[in-house]
């Protein structure tokens, strides 16, 4: 067994929503409930519409955040209880993020050299010239040209921002990366370029990815595990093959069969969701996704349904558990 | 190490002609900023330049008028005043005391101005409502009446009414920076950097405040006019500069009983403040033009 | 005749740095109720040669073409006040944000009144009937109180769908597109999608829809137009295109996808598209083309049925023999 280097337990998070001067405060539950365990060398992928609570769930496991409730221990040590300062300050370089607008993540009026090298100003003691050496390593690791070094990052493409933005988040050796849609915002053959990136430098670092998107097609070819959120919940959770070749979850179903496919031979059957996410502030009783489930009856309306264990994944759904839906093949 | 130390070089001369392509855009702009520069030049080399001491008197040649006129000298070419003393100089030393006022009452108001206007809008909670109250109770006195008040305690003299209207600029830029840095601060590369765990200074001064520096120059340059204008109306006042110093407001005070017999005492330092002024402000225009992302043309 | 019909259109932006040319020379034809798709990377020009046919680029923009042919009528020839008669009535165009579409200011019932009385005469209460109908049209529930909602309390997919709605309140003969779900969630894509084809077969529509992504032109489109830093590559039907590929890039990009992926890694496109200091000699593509040789490197290629290459890819293989010298 691989080593441990997230083990989230039940993760909750709520935000107070003020709805009016004189109406008591709201709660946004932006998380409701998660639960995983991420692995050296493995990725597990977070998928779901936005608002959804991927990105919340991002700006927790780096730590930018703190959970409402619920267990997170990253490396073996419980985030919650640890109030050493250079404990935290170690936790927090095991775990760095790549973010999803590479025109946004880097600091217009910092050289990309700057940029790399920030982390190692704050956090380490590296005399210049090591710094120096170092951010050059990490360029080259990433396809980077020495000669970037002394420029500012309008003068590049998205791609070459999201490769500078990786060799940042790189830099400190970190175990674990939180990927936040680092590839929706580039160009297909771009995407193609910094995924390969991404998987080489898995393969050659042993990193831990988390890689939250939407792009189905994507997760697909690059995860090990998958996590599909709804609502601040995972509705369906499991091995990657099991959660594309058999969904369980009408929803997860849904949003394989809304996924478009480059292929031509003939329109495929869809499932229509009709509607829209209804808003984390009061969410639908039951089962959240009742209102838009095709498979919703009575029942769903009033009970929450829990995670349990239908063949390889982890389903919440009470029309899977009372077998009310047969399996429905994926393309 | 040799190749990327060119790069930069490139990158630098690209943004300058960048920047240099959208203020020439601005026929005018570059008009004012050529005046200017004349200005800063007579200010810097005025003992060369002026022709007499500017505060010499030659008692024999007191109210003479300008040298095209009937009776007029070429050795005093925009005529002298009651006491004798050279107009030309008088106004040629007094850039210099125009321009250093500017300069101070900017370089006062916009550093305690951004400092303070970044802490309101980092920091946020119980500090940012003091610091923006103090601000908008500064804003709400007329900003003339508030400096005249402030030297009035503080004792006449050009260096406090620098500082008194120096006050009154700030709560501009405290606005001005605040704005930015609420919508800085919830950009991606701040995050980024508050994960690797930068600290608060950091993030304020080497993170976010280089991004909000773009219309506080722009702010920077139009109040360095007004700042002009405001000395130079503290002058006239009696408020600011005192009597014999050839600043441009006193010089009119001094010379205001003779607007009618030696209108030229008044009339030229008042072309003075209006063109220096105006130089300013064409080129504050210009710079926002160029400086500013939402005003560049694709 | 077709419905539109675009001959050499080319743009050229003055900047600072000189003269950019941003379309270069694209030909298309739409007929009526045709879906035909362009699809490109950034910067290959798409949207700017759509709003170029709208007339809608800014002034450092010089938009050329040696015919623009819309329903028989020139548009070159027209003057600003006549082509505004067409554009917005018969083309209309939808963008990609569709929350900065919206003004902020207006109810969204005001914004489609406002579209209709321009276009139509008649008295305030039969707009407002109109304005419920095609809400209702474009899918949204309880289209009568949507009417006075701002458009900051509406979705990003309910945002669109009104901007569908006025778009397709004058019955236009065509409507453009331009990256109308890349804003949007996979199910909010579908729907939407779904929604456009619905109409463009009801109020027989033509569709230019303008994308990114493959996958998107392969479940809708009939026709599509492939372009790369500014040049049409590629014009074919879409099961053409998806089965044989004659271009390399429309090869390459198509071989970019996940989907596509045999093993773990892709077949990602080396390089980036060109930008206007370092573009290529010759073909432009071909710094970055797998079978580009010598001729392609030294003399740009001419269209030829449809094509802009030297050495188009023959189904099923290309002829690795004459390519690998």
């Amino acid at each position: 067994m691989n080593h441990q280097l997230i083990k989230a337990r039940d993760l909750h998070k709520y935000y107070a929503v003020k709805s009016g001067y004189l109406q008591p405060s709201k709660s946004l539950k932006a998380l409701a409930g998660v639960s995983f365990d991420l692995y050296e060398g493995k990725t597990l992928a977070v998928v779901g519409e936005s608002g959804c609570g991927k990105s919340t769930l991002a700006r927790i496991l780096t730590m930018i955040e703190e959970p409402t409730s619920g267990q997170l221990s990253i490396d073996g040590i419980d985030v919650a209880k640890t109030t050493e300062k250079s404990i935290k300050k170690q936790l927090r370089q095991t775990v760095q993020m790549v973010f999803q607008d590479p025109f946004g993540s880097l600091n217009p009026r910092q050289k990309i050299g700057n940029i790399i090298q920030e982390p190692l100003t704050i956090n380490t003691n590296l005399s210049t010239n090591e710094r120096h050496q170092k951010v050059l390593e990490m360029m080259e690791l990433v396809g980077l040209r020495k000669e970037y070094f002394q420029r500012y990052p309008h003068m590049f493409s998205g791609g070459q921002r999201q490769r500078i933005a990786i060799a940042r988040a790189l830099i400190l050796k970190p175990k674990v990366v939180v990927l936040d849609e680092p590839v929706s915002a580039l160009d297909v053959s771009i995407q193609a370029q910094v995924i390969n990136l991404l998987i080489e430098l898995q393969q050659e670092l042993g990193l831990a990815y988390i890689f939250i998107s939407h792009d189905l097609n994507v997760v697909r070819h690059i995860s090990d595990e998958v996590m599909v959120m709804y609502l601040g919940k995972p509705v369906e959770q499991g091995p990657s093959e099991a959660v594309f070749n058999t969904p369980q979850h009408p929803y997860t179903q849904a949003l394989l069969s809304a996924t478009p496919q480059a292929v031509v031979d003939g329109k495929r059957q869809r499932i229509k969701l009709t509607g829209e996410l209804p808003s984390p502030i009061d969410p639908p009783s039951g089962c959240a996704f009742n209102p838009r489930c095709q498979y919703a009856d009575k029942d769903c309306q009033i009970i929450e349904p829990v995670m349990e264990l239908y063949g390889d994944s982890k389903v919440s759904c009470l029309a899977v558990a009372q077998q009310r839906i047969g399996q429905l093949k994926a393309s | 190490m040799n190749h990327s130390a060119d790069s930069s070089k490139s990158t630098l001369s690209q943004q300058w002609q960048e920047f240099w392509f959208y203020f020439s855009v601005n026929k005018t702009a570059v008009a004012g900023l050529v005046f200017l520069i004349l200005v800063i030049f007579m200010a810097l080399f005025a003992d060369v330049i002026s022709p007499h001491e500017p505060a010499e008197q030659y008692r024999q040649f007191a109210k003479l008028p300008p040298a095209w006129k009937e009776g007029g000298q070429m050795q005093f070419f925009l005529g002298t005043d009651y006491a004798g003393r050279d107009m030309l100089s008088r106004i040629i030393h007094g850039s210099r005391l125009s321009l250093l006022a500017g300069c101070i009452v900017v370089i006062l108001s916009l550093s305690i101005g951004v400092l303070l206007g970044l802490i309101a809008g980092y920091r946020g909670g119980w500090l940012e409502i003091l610091i923006m109250r103090v601000m908008d109770t500064i804003m709400a006195v007329p900003g003339l009446l508030l400096a005249l008040v402030l030297v009035a305690i503080l004792g006449p003299g050009l260096l406090n009414a620098m500082m008194a209207i120096a006050i009154t600029y700030t709560p501009y830029f405290v606005r001005l920076t605040r704005a930015s840095t609420l919508s800085e601060l919830n950009r991606d590369y701040v995050t980024a950097s508050k994960m690797t765990g930068a600290s608060s200074t950091r993030l304020m001064f080497v993170s976010i405040l280089p991004n909000c520096m773009a219309p506080v120059i722009v702010q920077g340059t139009l109040s360095f006019s007004t700042a002009i204008l405001d000395t130079a109306a503290l002058g006239f006042l009696g408020m600011g500069a005192q009597a014999p110093t050839p600043e441009w407001g006193t010089l009119i005070a001094e010379n205001r009983d003779l607007i009618l017999n030696a209108p030229w005492t008044v009339t030229f330092p008042g072309i003075a403040i209006l063109l220096a002024v105006l130089s300013i402000n064409l080129v504050g225009d210009g710079l926002r033009d160029a400086l500013d992302p939402k005003l560049k043309r694709s | 005749m077709a419905l539109l019909e675009i001959s050499n259109l080319t743009v050229d932006f003055a900047t600072y740095t000189g003269s950019l040319r941003a379309v270069d020379g694209i030909n298309l034809s739409v007929d009526e109720r045709e879906i035909l798709a362009i699809v490109g990377e950034s910067g290959s020009g798409k949207s700017v040669a759509m709003l170029a046919l709208m007339g809608l680029l800014p002034w450092t923009a010089k938009v050329s073409a040696d015919s623009m042919l819309f329903d028989g009528q020139d548009l070159l020839s027209m003057n600003d006040k006549q082509r505004r008669k067409i554009i917005g009535k018969d083309i209309s165009m939808i963008f990609q944000e569709p929350m900065t579409s919206l003004n902020p200011c207006f109810t969204v019932g005001y914004q489609i009144t406002e579209v209709l009385s321009h276009h139509f005469g008649g008295s305030r209460r039969s707009y407002n009937n109109r304005a419920i109908e095609l809400l209702h049209q474009v899918g949204i529930p309880a289209a009568e109180t949507r009417l006075n909602a701002y458009p900051h309390q509406l979705s990003g997919g309910m945002c669109q769908r009104v901007m569908i709605a006025m778009m397709i309140a004058c019955q236009p003969k065509l409507l453009i597109a331009d990256e109308p779900t890349t804003a949007l969630d996979v199910t909010i894509q579908a729907q939407i999608l779904e929604l456009l084809i619905e109409l463009q077969q009801s109020h027989g529509m033509a569709l230019i829809l303008i994308t990114h992504d493959m996958a998107v032109v392969a479940e809708t489109a009939e026709q599509v137009i492939v372009l790369y830093a500014g040049q049409q590559v590629e014009q074919r039907s879409v099961k053409e295109l998806f089965k044989s590929p004659q271009h390399p890039y429309s090869e390459a990009l198509l071989n970019a996808l996940p989907e596509r992926a045999q093993g773990k890694l892709l077949n990602p496109i080396p390089g980036v598209v060109p930008g206007q200091m370092d573009r290529p000699k010759g073909c432009l593509f071909n710094p970055r083309c797998s079978y580009a040789q010598e001729l392609c490197r030294q003399q740009p290629p001419e269209l030829q049925d449809g094509i802009l290459c030297h050495y188009p890819l023959v189904a099923p293989k290309p002829d690795l023999d004459v390519r690998t010298q």
